[in-house]
């Protein structure tokens, strides 16, 4: 036993175990209303440097929750605690993106990167912001393309480029609400890979929402099923999987172990 | 070796399947045009030729032609029908401008504020449904027989679509863009100005080219209710004296007016709307 625990600890992600980034206590969110009661006394706590996946039915509370994780809606109750500061509002130090990159056409790729910056603290500052958003369009593999309009980008590059846009003000948490989702499945698959290393690289925080279990499974340390009215966590489970993963993990045993468990939980959530 | 043309050679005829183009798909445009328009003025020609309706009330292509080099080289050299063309170009210039000026500020109150659209918007909806002509006369009441009540009315008959065209372009960002501003503490000012505006250009752009071709006719009529030195009152003469060969001329420099605004809006739409698709392309010059 004790060896095992040793092993395991090895296996796992130093993360894991480390500094609280993100944590939610006792979240409920009710939209009075439409008399509907979207979380229930939700518990969180994402760690540094860790990744973390929310799976669950459509309508089980996923986006709400993650609404109120960005600051784009307050709860009914509930503490939201990001790095000691409680979340009243959007911040800098969280960065989000959807299931559409969003790149506004009329802005190069580069203009579209440092977007954040020119909002929040004015041109002059988001022109100095330009050689760092080279360095996040090398990092994701989109170098020289600053200048180019994002109607020259394919599906995969613009996901890319809202990549950069989101690590720009160098946030503390990164939020990712079925980020590949509108992509072919191979390009689906090689950006999920691609989001790994890049996290690795940044020891990012990140929490991810989706759909696929196998994409929860291979990107996450933790992966947190949700069950819908009220919405509300029904088991947190660990991958342990080691560092970093590949596809081909997706063929091993351990892998499809956890797939199906989580299936199962999903499974009894659709016949009730 | 040859595999592949045996292959080829092995195709029977009748397996065959070719795509059909009929000729009249083929034809190149100029050439359909330049058809289409000599086909018009020789029927033209044929219904003044066998007296269909009375000479007095429609002139024959060729003298239509002629005083078409008549009024033209009037224009050229300065002479007073110039003057006539310079006074209503000031007044579709000044009504064009007082149009999206006016619009422009009424769409963005109607397009961002709920007091603008629930308040607003009805009256406008109102005074759009009012036949505009109508208020020529209480104009020159009120501006004169000059130029200003001809500005007024071409002003006022051109800004309606200017409005729909800026709110419709203030509601055509998506969830997603504007989800995304909020994630970054855009001001509303910041999300008008950097997301909303722009992402309404080609409507703003629409608007201003159904404008363009009003503010023209909003000219005319002040000029035909109103009196004045503009080419509609030379129309207007033309007209009582039954000289209609000289009217169907002066209506075919006036539509070069037309023309005119209407391309310098396209311009302008291909300079700051490069970034959509469908304002680049020719077929918005056709619209």
């Amino acid at each position: 036993m004790a060896v095992l625990s040793i092993a395991g600890e090895a296996v796992a992600p130093a993360g894991l175990l480390g500094r609280p980034v993100y944590e939610l206590r006792g979240v409920s969110k009710t939209f009075v209303r439409r008399n509907v009661q979207a979380l229930d006394k939700v518990d969180l706590v994402l760690r540094e440097g860790t990744f973390s996946s929310i799976i669950g039915p459509s309508g089980c509370g996923k986006s709400t929750l993650l609404k109120i994780m960005a600051g784009l809606q307050p709860p009914s109750s509930g503490s939201v605690v990001l790095e000691g500061k409680p979340v009243m509002g959007p911040r800098r130090d969280i960065g989000m993106m959807f299931q559409q990159a969003t790149l506004f056409p009329w802005r190069t790729t580069i203009e579209n990167i440092v977007l954040p910056i020119e909002i929040r603290d004015g041109k002059a500052a988001a022109r100095a912001k330009h050689d760092q958003a080279r360095q996040l369009l090398d990092l994701v593999g989109l170098k020289g393309f600053e200048n180019v309009y994002p109607s020259e980008l394919s599906g995969g590059m613009a996901q890319r480029a809202a990549i950069c846009r989101m690590l720009i003000t160098e946030p503390a948490v990164l939020l990712l609400d079925e980020p590949f989702s509108a992509l072919d499945e191979l390009s689906r698959d090689f950006m999920n890979m691609e989001l790994q290393r890049i996290c690795l690289e940044r020891n990012a925080t990140s929490f991810l929402v989706t759909h696929s279990i196998p994409e929860a499974v291979i990107l996450s340390d933790v992966v947190y099923v949700m069950s819908p009215r009220p919405g509300r966590f029904v088991e947190a489970i660990t991958v342990d999987l080691p560092r970093p993963r590949t596809l081909d993990m997706m063929s091993d045993p351990r892998f499809g172990t956890l797939v199906h468990r989580i299936r199962n939980h999903l499974d009894k959530g659709a016949f009730q | 070796m040859t595999q592949a043309q045996v292959v080829a050679s092995a195709i029977p005829e009748q397996t065959i399947w070719k795509e059909h183009v009929s000729w009249i798909d083929r034809v190149p445009r100029w050439v359909s045009m330049l058809a289409l328009l000599i086909a018009f003025l020789i029927v033209w020609q044929i219904v003044y030729f066998v007296e269909l309706v009375s000479p007095i009330i429609l002139p024959s292509p060729l003298e239509t032609i002629e005083d078409l080099f008549v009024v033209g080289k009037n224009l050229l050299t300065g002479d007073y029908m110039l003057a006539a063309l310079w006074i209503t170009t000031q007044e579709v210039a000044l009504g064009f401008l007082i149009a999206v000026v006016l619009g422009f500020g009424l769409g963005v109150l109607v397009g961002e504020t709920a007091f603008g659209e629930r308040a607003v918007m009805p009256y406008l909806v109102a005074i759009n449904t009012m036949p505009k002509v109508a208020f020529a006369p209480l104009f020159v009441s009120w501006l004169g027989f000059g130029i200003a009540s001809k500005v007024a009315l071409a002003a006022f008959i051109a800004f309606f679509p200017v409005i729909v065209g800026t709110a419709a372009g203030l509601h055509a960002a998506d969830q997603n863009a504007r989800m995304l501003f909020k994630t970054m503490g855009a001001s509303r000012w910041q999300t008008l100005v950097q997301l909303k505006l722009p992402i309404g250009m080609p409507h703003f752009f629409s608007g201003l080219k159904n404008a363009a071709v009003l503010v023209v006719v909003g000219a005319v009529v002040g000029e035909f209710l109103g009196g004045g030195k503009g080419f509609g009152e030379l129309i207007r003469v033309a007209a009582a004296q039954l000289n209609t060969p000289r009217v169907f001329s002066l209506i075919i420099y006036l539509s070069l007016l037309g023309l005119a605004t209407f391309w310098i809006v396209a311009w302008a739409q291909r300079r700051f709307v490069f970034w959509h698709k469908e304002s680049v392309t020719e077929e918005t010059l056709a619209q």
